[in-house]
């Protein structure tokens, strides 16, 4: 096997610490507690070796990356280091002068969240009262600052019929991108499912409006969408392939081709405190294991497309037919498509049950 | 459609705020950093690119005609098109 090439971007999950709850969190079940996260000193020798192995972009997330103190030192360490630096995040702990030391360190983006258009909902998803106004007023000094902004709305079945909204809200704010991403599920999501799966009927208005907002809006915003894969007939990309473009360091050090792939038990996944990081991309097992075409099973072996979707996502392909290695159910051409299909007819068709809330010891 | 930047040779390009190009050791080329994005510009991109520094875009023509000692005529037809199709995109502004 050739040597793969350098990633473009390293996902940084300082903590797992978060002042909301969505239930939707993308983290794992199984939360990092502050006393193992990696320290600063850590992070500045990632940083190093990740700027040494080629990685361009690092996006700064968690958890709630603002939550760590030292969050401006890394940043300004990752521009010293000539990396492009993004912060994720929920906004609800930035202020103008946090956002000034930001900016000064070199930050070169910021993303913020969104629940909802309504504050109420918005809130209720969160599970934190005063977020919505707070993210709205972090918007708003994040461009004061003179920082681009690109908004990121989670949609779900009990807010997608408001994504119109969600739209002429991210114009409000000034944003120049929003990504509109639906609930991918897995970890809380996964748990949370039938409360956030989303009718067939929404995901075709959705597409409408969003192409309708895209010719409305071209040179003012520009809108990343994609359809979601319980409805989908051809898989995404996962991370661009499994070890192909991106890698995610965990709060405890381990390094990740996703930032979901710990929900993967047959993986060992190794960590930057015990091997430099440019030789886990290149050598270690977990990377390894489904990166290329060679781990493929028919149909997606033989497929004309499985250098372009790679064979979409392990951690679905585990979470809907038991094995990681099986064809990703959001693929047409696997056997249980059918029923992936049917179960999101059926649980989106259902009254949505109450959330289970991402907090530390709820799962 | 409103608001769509035409680029001609008064306007003063620029990369916008949220893009950064630098040279990147690891794979030996020019790259632009953008939110969510790396571009891969080609030599010519490069050379323009590096040419815009607070100069209008007859400038950088009058530069890279003098540089490879090639006809204006073309070397503007060639500048207009990529600044516009980068102006497009929104990895340069004017």
């Amino acid at each position: 096997m050739t040597a793969p090439e350098p990633p473009l971007a390293l996902l940084a999950e300082l903590t797992h610490r978060c002042p909301l709850q969505c239930p939707y969190c993308s983290n794992p079940l199984e939360l990092v507690q502050r006393s193992g996260e990696l320290t600063t000193d850590d992070w500045r020798r990632v940083i190093d070796q990740a700027a040494d192995m080629g990685v361009l972009q690092i996006h700064f997330s968690g958890g709630e990356p603002t939550a760590r103190p030292d969050l401006p030192d890394l940043v300004r360490h990752a521009a010293d280091a000539g990396l492009y630096s993004n912060l994720i995040t929920s906004g609800v702990l930035l202020n103008r002068d946090r956002l000034a030391t930001l900016d000064a360190a070199g930050l070169d983006h910021v993303q913020l969240s969104i629940q909802d258009s309504e504050t109420e909902t918005a809130e209720r998803i969160g599970g934190y009262k005063g977020g919505h106004r707070r993210k709205l007023e972090v918007a708003g000094l994040v461009r004061a600052a003179g920082l681009p902004l690109t908004v990121n709305a989670v949609v779900h079945r009990q807010n997608l019929d408001r994504l119109e909204a969600m739209i002429d809200l991210a114009v409000a704010l000034d944003a120049a991108r929003l990504e509109v991403a639906h609930v991918q599920y897995y970890g809380w999501a996964l748990k949370n499912r039938a409360a956030f799966m989303p009718t067939l009927e929404q995901i075709e208005r959705a597409t409408e409006t969003v192409d309708a907002a895209r010719a409305r809006l071209a040179g003012v915003l520009v809108i990343d969408y994609v359809v979601p894969d319980y409805y989908a007939r051809r898989p995404k990309a996962c991370m661009g392939g499994w070890g192909r473009r991106f890698l995610n360091v965990s709060p405890a050090g381990k390094v990740l081709p996703c930032h979901a792939a710990e929900s993967l038990p047959e993986l060992d996944f190794d960590s930057v405190l015990d091997r430099p990081l440019d030789e886990i991309w290149r050598q270690s097992a977990a990377f390894e294991r489904f990166r290329g075409t060679a781990w493929m099973p028919e149909p997606c072996r033989s497929c004309d497309q499985r250098e372009v979707d790679w064979g979409g996502c392990r951690c679905q392909a585990l979470a809907l037919t038991g094995d990681a290695g099986n064809t990703d159910p959001a693929c047409a051409l696997s056997p249980l498509h059918g029923q992936v299909f049917e179960l999101a007819r059926t649980e989106s068709a259902s009254a949505p049950p109450a959330f289970v809330y991402r907090r530390y010891g709820n799962a | 459609m409103t608001g769509r930047l035409v680029i001609g040779e008064d306007s003063v390009p620029r990369l916008p705020r949220h893009c950064k190009m630098r040279f990147d050791k690891a794979r030996d080329r020019w790259v632009i950093l953008a939110p969510e994005r790396v571009l891969m510009p080609d030599d010519i991109a490069v050379e323009v690119l590096q040419r815009c520094k607070g100069g209008n875009v007859a400038t950088i023509i009058d530069d890279l005609a003098a540089a490879f000692d090639a006809p204006r005529e073309t070397i503007a037809r060639d500048v207009l098109a990529m600044l516009q199709d980068l102006a497009d995109k929104g990895v340069v502004e004017a």
